[in-house]
């Protein structure tokens, strides 16, 4: 087990570099010329070989994304211009928020899910099962921004049951009920699709697993209708499930972009959506490798769990 | 040849199934959503002749208005443009903006996808790789990306949007590419000389198509959503220009005064994506054919019963531990009833063993998984008749009294081990957890009992074995496992399903020696399922013999192995090779066996027999006992004598 994870951790080391050079080469595309961008449109031929020189975007493309690797291995992403401070700074403050936003809703998403789709398959075809499918195709169809603009309408402005808005109250806030308080609406918001999702995915897989021949020698064995559920067809439908919840983790991170912005959620999804209007091209490219590696991470994790779950996936 | 009118089913509705009724909801469902989409796309289309007002000019007086104001039915946006003139432009400007980025997505999608599947393997694995690689990244972060290094704008968002759905699409097709790359048709085409090109645009093309198609309804409203979603976040349509998204954006500002700014745009996002979405779940719904003919419906815990009239009361045989009279079991698939078991009488003495034979869609293996319930509802129900353990009607039992007997009196062994052992638990998990759901102890005594079952069962390293998967042991094995299992709790009954078919000879054998020395020990009765007379002639006491879901012939073992009185019985026996007899014809059995659901009037053997006659075909052959308790369902029973004088 140990070793198979030690063996999965090597292999994402190549994808965390594939994510650097699709990084790099994004940032290759943007048209003009940094120089120019920096002198303005009057600069002279030397002035231009010399701005060039200094970033370095006289070498060689393959030199240049070395030594832009170098950097960002020694944890240095550059400076961001609007801001006027480190990169990695400013993402790594902002990343911590994101992370819980995100987290809660991973969380949030995979037990409704699992427990939606758990009880549409046991009652499939039932009322219950008919009602909670057309729920789940609600909310797989209403958009994220707009169901968090629902919800600040409704709970935040018609009821003042949460805040509308950030992530601590700016009088007398801080500690963890006023995070818990001010995280309920993103986090629900954020986990609404992935929830529906996972729903789905997770009813048709226990709708196949109840089917398996291991099932019926479940009930032959005489246990009990729950056991024979929750136990036998439970554990078998995750291990389908869960690396769609690993995917659904690429899902949630990206879909705080939306919510931070609705609910002016400090993290690095706002940040960027800033960064691009600012055309802070360093902090959206420091921003987007982080974000972009913690989702290797997940689904590392998600690998991991569903090797634990199926002893045929430990070679 | 036969007369069809007796077959006809009655159908009859029932809850727990995808009748019409379920369809139909879903069909309706897809049906609204055609509706709604239809009268969105054809307003939108038909927004330059409408009369609306100009969605940008704007006026400051007539700023705010609510909704349902004269001339303005959606009201207006803070520069006093019309609302409902906006929103009908709008969702123009969505439409094609998602449908645009969904042609793109699809084009070069489908053509990478077409490419790595029918191409060499380099090639598609240099491309495969590119495309997990671009799926190694949250989708929103690669879109918002590539629109930090274009600039913000409507044409980028799609862009964008385009660009980080092409690997969806590519994964798809080249999985369908693949497959069909394998299929004879192309090895044909290959053969007649076309060139790879062409191979791939007149063979594989027209095949991919419906699927590229389905994949795009289901992408659209996705894209709807993520287009919308980067106006709203201000990086796609600019001012004046506006889509859903950057209206909703907008209106953001003012939420808490005039919330229905953002409103109507947001509502009419949802409605376009949910109408898209219930056409494509519409769709996927009728083109799956295993949802419509009902086989993913869940099995509940217990067969149903829907005995119509009040079961037989006919006398019960003296000390019988399971007696079964007229069992009657049915599936019922939309209108059809395929009447499996039509009427089994059987019966099994303490510490014997009864050898069910027949063909596959005999009914035996139905006859009994219904005696413990087992067989699948959705779409089985026990019809008629009754199974006595003891004197006690079973099919009349309540639920927790059959979880009582099951795998407790009465335990099963099943075909293959490797699909009945749960995969994902140990077999001390397993075992363990069987004599826990019927006998009071503690899990450490559980776990010894576990370990003598297998040194019972004759496992060599019991202990290591107790820690293993089912996927680590083999076939022998396993099935020692499984019978192991069925002897946890002092079992009466073990009702054997063809245990031994899917093991090798060798094993078999090892296995049913197994299963006779531990019936005596333990006097366990057993019901053993086969189609296979050398199996019954190293096991069981006495046959039954099943055709069409009925008992044809039964009887002690060695009187029907000896003198076969039905011929078919006759002919199963010829069946069986026999060790230094090479000069003994093997024969198959001409012609399928019926179809339960269009039996033939008469005897139902009666197409396949050589010694069917008119009077064969008439009516209802009852099963009449013979001497020595033999019983045979036949008009024309074979002398009893030996071989010779039967004509091959």
């Amino acid at each position: 087990m140990a070793a198979y994870i030690f063996r999965r951790l090597l292999a994402a080391i190549p994808v965390l570099f594939g994510l650097t050079v699709i990084v790099f080469f994004i940032m290759k595309l943007i048209p003009g010329d940094p120089a120019t961008a920096i002198l303005g449109s009057y600069a002279t031929p030397e002035n231009v070989a010399r701005i060039n020189a200094e970033l370095g975007l006289d070498k060689p493309m393959l030199q240049q994304y070395v030594i832009w690797l170098g950097n960002i291995l020694h944890g240095d992403f550059g400076r961001s211009y609007s801001l006027n401070k480190p990169v990695l700074d400013e993402v790594l403050g902002r990343f911590s928020a994101t992370l819980i936003l995100a987290g809660t809703a991973l969380v949030l998403c995979s037990i409704l899910g699992l427990v939606v789709g758990i009880v549409s398959a046991v009652r499939q075809f039932g009322w219950a099962d008919r009602i909670l499918t057309f729920i789940v195709l609600i909310g797989i169809s209403t958009p994220s921004f707009f169901l968090g603009l629902l919800l600040i309408l409704f709970f935040a402005v018609k009821t003042r049951l949460f805040p509308a808005s950030g992530m601590y109250a700016i009088y007398g806030g801080g500690g963890i009920l006023d995070l818990i308080h001010h995280l309920t609406l993103p986090a629900i918001t954020l986990a609404i699709v992935a929830t529906g999702v996972i729903a789905r995915l997770t009813r048709t897989s226990m709708l196949e697993v109840l089917r398996q021949d291991y099932i019926r020698t479940a009930r032959a064995k005489g246990l009990s209708e729950r056991k024979v559920v929750m136990k036998h067809a439970f554990k078998a439908a995750l291990v389908s499930v869960v690396p769609v919840i690993g995917i659904q983790a690429g899902f949630v991170l990206g879909g705080a972009v939306y919510i931070e912005t609705v609910f002016q959620w400090p993290g690095i999804g706002s940040m960027l959506v800033t960064a691009i209007s600012t055309r802070d091209l360093l902090l959206v490219q420091g921003g987007v490798l982080v974000v972009a590696a913690s989702y290797v991470i997940f689904n590392l994790i998600a690998d991991a769990v569903q090797t634990m779950l199926d002893p045929r996936l430990r070679r | 040849m036969t007369d069809h009118t007796e077959a006809s089913p009655t159908p009859k509705t029932r809850t727990n199934r995808p009748g019409a009724f379920a369809l139909l909801v879903n069909n309706r469902l897809a049906a609204g959503g055609l509706l709604v989409l239809g009268v969105l796309v054809i307003t939108a289309l038909a927004a330059p002749i409408l009369p609306l007002a100009d969605p940008n000019a704007t006026a400051p007086a007539d700023r705010l208005h609510l909704p349902f104001t004269p001339n303005h039915p959606f009201g207006t946006d803070m520069l006093g443009r019309d609302i409902l003139s906006r929103l009908i432009w709008g969702t123009r400007v969505s439409l094609a903006v998602g449908v645009s980025a969904t042609l793109i997505a699809a084009f070069f999608g489908s053509l990478i996808g077409l490419i790595a599947g029918f191409s060499s393997k380099r090639v598609d694995s240099v491309l495969m790789r590119g495309i997990d690689m671009v799926m190694a990244f949250p989708y929103i972060l690669l879109a918002l990306s590539i629109v930090a290094v274009l600039g913000p704008g409507l044409i980028n968002a799609l862009y964008a949007i385009a660009v980080v759905n092409i690997p969806f699409f590519a994964r798809n097709i080249r999985g369908i590419t693949l497959g069909l790359s394998r299929r004879e048709f192309v090895d044909a085409a290959r053969l007649s000389g076309k060139s790879r090109p062409h191979i791939l645009l007149s063979e594989i093309l027209p095949n991919v198509l419906p699927v590229i198609v389905i994949t795009m309804s289901t992408t659209i409203g996705w894209m709807i959503i993520e287009t919308a979603g980067l106006s709203f976040l201000g990086l796609g349509a600019q001012p004046p220009q506006a889509d859903l998204g950057s209206m909703l954006g907008e209106g953001r500002k003012i939420l808490f005064t005039y919330p229905h700014v953002s409103l109507v745009p947001g509502v009419m996002i949802f409605a376009l994506v949910m109408s898209i979405n219930l056409i494509g779940d519409g769709v996927r719904d009728i083109l799956d054919p295993r949802l419509r003919s009902g086989a993913l419906a869940r099995p509940v815990a217990r067969t149903a019963v829907a005995r119509s009239r009040k079961p037989d009361t006919r006398p019960l045989m003296e000390a019988t531990v399971l007696d079964v009279k007229n069992l009657r079991t049915e599936f019922r698939i939309g209108s059809t009833v395929l009447k499996a078991v039509g009427g089994v009488d059987l019966h099994l003495m303490p510490g014997e063993c009864l050898g069910l034979v027949g063909e596959s869609g005999s009914g035996k293996s139905v006859t009994a998984m219904s005696i413990m319930g087992l067989v699948p509802t959705p779409p089985g129900e026990i019809a008629g008749g009754s199974i006595f353990y003891r004197g006690e009607d079973l099919v009349a039992a309540k639920d927790s009294r059959i979880r009582v007997l099951r795998g407790g009196a009465v335990s099963h062994v099943f075909q293959d081990p490797l699909s009945t052992l749960h995969p994902l638990f140990t077999i001390a998990d397993q075992l363990i957890e069987t004599i826990l759901a019927h006998q009071p102890m503690s899990r450490t005594e559980a776990r010894d009992h576990a370990l003598d079952l297998l040194k019972q069962v004759r496992i060599s390293n019991p202990d290591e074995r107790l820690n293993a998967y089912p996927h680590e042991l083999s076939g022998g094995m396993r099935q020692r496992v499984c019978i192991a299992m069925a002897l946890a709790n002092d079992t009466e009954i073990i009702i054997a399903d063809e245990p031994t078919t899917a093991l090798d000879v060798t094993v078999q054998a090892q296995v049913l020696a197994l299963m006779d020395n531990l019936r005596r020990e333990k006097n366990a009765a057993i019901l053993f399922i086969t189609h296979d007379f050398g199996v019954v002639s190293a096991i069981c006491d006495r046959v039954a013999v099943m055709y069409a879901g009925r008992i044809v012939e039964t009887g002690r073992t060695e009187d029907i192995l000896n003198s076969p009185a039905h011929p078919y019985t006759r002919k199963l026996i010829d069946c069986v090779p026999v060790l230094g007899e090479p000069e003994r014809r093997l024969e198959a059995i001409e012609g399928l066996p019926p179809s339960v659901d269009d039996l033939p009037r008469g005897c139902a053997f009666a197409p396949r027999c050589p010694y069917a006659d008119a009077d064969c075909r008439h009516g209802d052959i009852a099963l009449t006992a013979t001497n020595g308790g033999r019983a045979v369902r036949c008009i024309h029973p074979l002398a009893q004598t030996t071989e010779e004088t039967v004509v091959g």
